[in-house]
């Protein structure tokens, strides 16, 4: 658990073969509260990737601070786009490796593969799962993890429906049962919606925040089609805006 | 098939000298047994392969890595590679005894020198194909430096370094033999050479044949059940 106050004064993306260098981010500022959930919400291709890279610190190359709450270095998890699995290494191993070496680690990984319905795959190479078990697998890696700061990255993109919903339905417990702080990039309006508690529309480029929708409602309400579709009216702008 | 066509040439030629029978050559084998030349100079040949084998595999794979992984030192260095590559293997080990004597390190150095470019350029392949979304992985994960490479870059690098130890095996062979004949005591290119000289086909031919033998059970005994170990995973 974690804060984040990210202040991006600039991030190109380079010039590549004839097309000039672009701006990505100028002046940007964005903070997280400790343990909200946050989906930001917007069009493909604007540079939400790169902000969650930024995050995580694999991608340096920009002015500005991310700074959090709590300590300068927190445990971050980052689900990426792709799972992103070593296939040579077997699913436990997969999620045990992030996690330093003892007895205590094994229980946790067995135990979270257990929640995710993975319990038999254990032993397995990646390569050999369909991908909504790998994802899975890249879910439980991040969870056994405990992070104080969980990124992620359009997690259920390219599932079917049925599969995403599990695992959205998945992630709610989890993250209810064990809660930290949640940077959820996503295109799609419901998930936002469903999952979390403010959603944040992105829009650009440069980017900058268009809306800024608090979402009140209980895990009930999150169920009820109706209340869904009435908020995902203010985040699309339907409704009244909070200060953007 | 391939032994019954040799014995009936054989036979039809009538010139043993020049074309031995198997069973001239397998009493030659035995006979150079008996007399422990055939294991001492096959010991001392192979202990030449094995130091040059690995000071190769060593000093090629941290080469190739490098130029892989970094474009500054794939500009420096990747013409020289070339010029390695492609000069030939006797200029390499005349050059060698010329300079340093004819003594063990030179020949030694001489078959490293040509193997290692061989090894560089199948490692820069694979340097070079390292994926970067693992490498991000390892380092949000925290995986730190000798997790990564044992658990992400090294699993990765496996089939080249599969290729290259094969193809480089059968490349050190054939020099290390070169090397023996041109400036070495003892060794089985040294006792080809003498063979050469007595024009003694039957020895030569049984040298061959205990040579096959052994790169054979290498290869069916250390490199092929270790790919399989490393390719478990693959679909």
């Amino acid at each position: 658990m974690t804060g984040v106050t990210i202040e991006i004064e600039e991030k190109t993306f380079p010039a590549a073969r004839g097309a000039p260098a672009r701006a990505l981010y100028r002046d940007f500022r964005l903070e997280l509260a400790d343990q909200s959930f946050v989906a930001l919400l917007g069009p493909s291709g604007l540079g939400k990737t790169t902000l969650l890279n930024m995050i995580a610190g694999v991608d340096r190359g920009f002015e500005g601070r991310i700074t959090f709450s709590r300590g300068p270095d927190p445990r971050i998890a980052y689900v990426f786009q792709s799972p992103r699995l070593l296939p040579w290494r077997t699913v436990l191993q997969n999620v045990l490796l992030p996690l330093p070496p003892g007895a205590d680690s094994l229980n946790r990984a067995r135990s979270v593969l257990r929640d995710m319905g993975l319990g038999d795959a254990e032993e397995v190479y990646p390569e050999r799962l369909s991908l909504g078990m790998q994802r899975r697998v890249a879910l439980a890696r991040a969870f056994a993890l405990e992070p104080e700061l969980l990124l992620m990255d359009e997690p259920f993109v390219s599932l079917d429906e049925a599969n995403a919903s599990r695992l959205r339905d998945l992630l709610a417990e989890l993250i209810e049962a064990r809660p930290t702080t949640v940077l959820f990039v996503t295109h799609d309006s419901h998930e936002a919606v469903r999952l979390a508690d403010r959603v944040v529309v992105l829009g650009g480029p440069p980017v900058r925040v268009v809306r800024d929708v608090r979402v009140e409602l209980s895990r009930e309400g999150r169920l009820a089609a109706g209340e869904v579709e009435r908020v995902r009216g203010t985040v699309l702008g339907a409704g009244p805006t909070v200060a953007a | 098939m391939f032994v019954a066509v040799w014995w009936a040439v054989a036979l039809l030629r009538q010139d043993f000298r020049l074309l031995p029978t198997p069973d001239l050559v397998l009493e030659a084998l035995v006979a150079a047994a008996k007399t422990g030349a055939l294991q001492s100079n096959l010991l001392i040949t192979m202990a030449r392969v094995a130091a040059s084998f690995f000071i190769a595999m060593t000093l090629g794979s941290a080469l190739g890595i490098l130029l892989g992984m970094s474009r500054t030192a794939d500009r420096l260095l990747g013409p020289w590679v070339v010029l390695f590559l492609n000069l030939p293997a006797l200029v390499i080990i005349i050059l060698c005894y010329v300079w340093f004597g004819l003594i063990e390190a030179a020949a030694v150095a001489a078959v490293s020198i040509n193997k290692i470019p061989n090894v560089a350029v199948t490692l820069r392949e694979g340097a070079a194909a390292l994926s970067r979304d693992l490498a991000e992985m390892a380092a949000v994960y925290r995986f730190g430096r000798w997790k990564t490479l044992r658990h992400v870059i090294l699993p990765q690098l496996s089939p080249y370094f599969a290729a290259a130890a094969r193809s480089g095996l059968a490349l050190v062979w054939k020099i290390v033999l070169v090397v023996e004949l041109l400036g070495r005591p003892n060794g089985v290119g040294f006792e080809l050479q003498t063979a050469f000289q007595l024009f003694d086909v039957a020895t030569i031919l049984a040298y061959a044949l205990a040579f096959g033998l052994i790169v054979q059970a290498i290869e069916l005994g250390i490199i092929q059940p270790w790919e399989r170990a490393v390719n478990r995973w693959r679909r």
